[in-house]
């Protein structure tokens, strides 16, 4: 499982961790590409090694902002029932929310498509932007805990099932015409999911400048004694 | 448990939990900050069991007028009429999509209730002290924070029917209260499923194996 004592002490500091769902101290092996590494006890799912976590990653973010874009500019879906027609973009449908008294949900509508995608874009992108010139600056570590926030409440593939569920529901009405923006929003979910799947944080940590200076690697001095309680 | 399984705790160290590092903290009651990233250390997330309750309580209650509410009201020429949740899973089967009304009745009825039973049996497991299939409660855990975002299903579906039926005075499609508090569910569910800390279904064993040798 692990071994603490053999670890040299630099090496520490950045390999053996605690797992976040268990808090079981452990080493992480080096992993070959695309290999994961999950806790022995609980499961947690501690790292993984994409081929190439950063370059990879800031091309998929880039790909992702101009989707993103177009999603949000062009008309999602259309109507035409009775000789007339209607048509949405994603923010007309929360604004249509918005005009008809329930502006709370609107407001959660407006983040869960808009705010939160294009802050976890927004985000990714400077980190990754920054992190080619390591030492990366500190402040990207704020960044990257933003990043982390929105990325639950970045929902464009439960989107894109409500969407097809409201396509469904009104075609027993009127005539639907899917958009531009539905597709595009169908492009963004699968960059999306490749920006999580080829970025490895653990990259951008290792090249993060150290709020506290190099000096004070904290771990290196409790070398001794969890070493000698395993 | 075998002995040389080592918590951080247990070896006086803290998990950054931003970044992962592993640190000594300054203090053992203040544990300061990260050293890497600077965010402020915790040995557990703050209060987590009383954050959960709440929040949980407070969706398990908006859970009824989510689902006795409409969602959907539905005017034609002089008639309105009013959907429910479920009345909307009823309309898409009767209307011959039956794998699209599944997808809306896992979503919306089935995922909500099983997030607030799952989150209550572990909040409620922990609090016992319970040493009891830890990986299967932290399984059951990740699964929590991993589906709960679909639930939002039934809210971007309301939407976007009421953002295109707007052909009045034909035919127009108002949002109900129900929307409301169906969002409030999704929306406490997730932030109880993140305030709570996975780390305390372990911990029990641990204190356990202190008083024990």
């Amino acid at each position: 499982m692990y071994n603490l004592a053999s670890i040299p002490p630099r090496c520490l500091a950045v390999e053996t961790v605690a797992c976040p769902g268990c808090d079981l101290l452990q080493r992480i092996p080096p992993l070959p590409s695309g290999g994961k590494a999950r806790c022995p006890r609980c499961g947690h799912l501690l790292a993984t090694q994409p081929s190439d976590p950063l370059d990879r990653s800031l091309a998929l973010t880039i790909a992702a902002l101009i989707v993103f874009v177009i999603a949000n500019t062009t008309p999602m879906m259309g109507l035409s029932a009775v000789g007339r027609e209607a048509n949405t973009t994603l923010l007309g449908g929360a604004y249509q929310m918005w005009l008809q008294g329930r502006e709370i949900t609107a407001a959660v509508v407006g983040f869960c498509t808009v705010i939160a995608p294009a802050g976890y874009l927004a985000c990714m992108l400077v980190v990754l932007l920054a992190v080619r010139r390591p030492p990366a600056p500190q402040w990207i570590g704020e960044l990257l805990r933003w990043a982390n926030f929105m990325r639950p409440w970045s929902m464009n593939e439960v989107l894109m099932l409500g969407i097809l569920v409201a396509l469904v529901k009104i075609a027993q009405l009127a005539t639907v015409i899917a958009g531009i923006g539905m597709y595009a929003v169908f492009v963004l979910i699968v960059l999306l999911a490749g920006i999580m799947v080829s970025f490895d944080p653990r990259e951008v940590w290792r090249r993060v400048e150290w709020a506290a200076g190099e000096q004070r690697i904290p771990v290196a001095d409790a070398t001794s004694g969890p070493g000698r309680a395993a | 448990m075998s002995g040389n399984e080592l918590t951080a705790v247990q070896a006086g160290l803290v998990s950054c939990d931003t970044c992962d590092l592993l640190s000594r903290p300054a203090a053992t009651v203040q544990p300061g900050h990260c050293p890497r990233c600077g965010a402020p250390l915790e040995w557990r997330r703050h209060q987590s069991i009383q954050h959960t309750w709440a929040l949980l309580i407070a969706a398990a209650i908006s859970y009824v007028p989510a689902n006795v509410l409409p969602v959907l009201t539905t005017n034609t020429l002089g008639s309105s009429e009013s959907d429910t949740i479920m009345g909307g899973v009823i309309y898409l089967y009767t209307s011959g999509s039956w794998p699209l009304a599944l997808i809306v009745l896992i979503a919306s009825v089935m995922i909500p209730m099983g997030k607030i039973i799952a989150l209550a049996y572990l909040l409620i497991t922990v609090q016992r002290g319970s040493i009891k299939n830890n990986r299967d409660r932290s399984r059951l855990y990740r699964v929590v924070e991993l589906i709960g975002r679909w639930s939002m299903l039934d809210v971007f579906v309301d939407t976007f029917v009421v953002a295109l039926v707007q052909l009045q005075p034909l035919m127009s499609v108002e949002p109900g209260l129900g929307v409301l508090f169906f969002m409030s569910v999704v929306v406490l569910t997730m932030l109880a499923a993140q305030s709570f800390d996975p780390r305390l279904i372990w911990d029990a064993g641990r204190r356990r194996q202190v008083a024990h040798g």
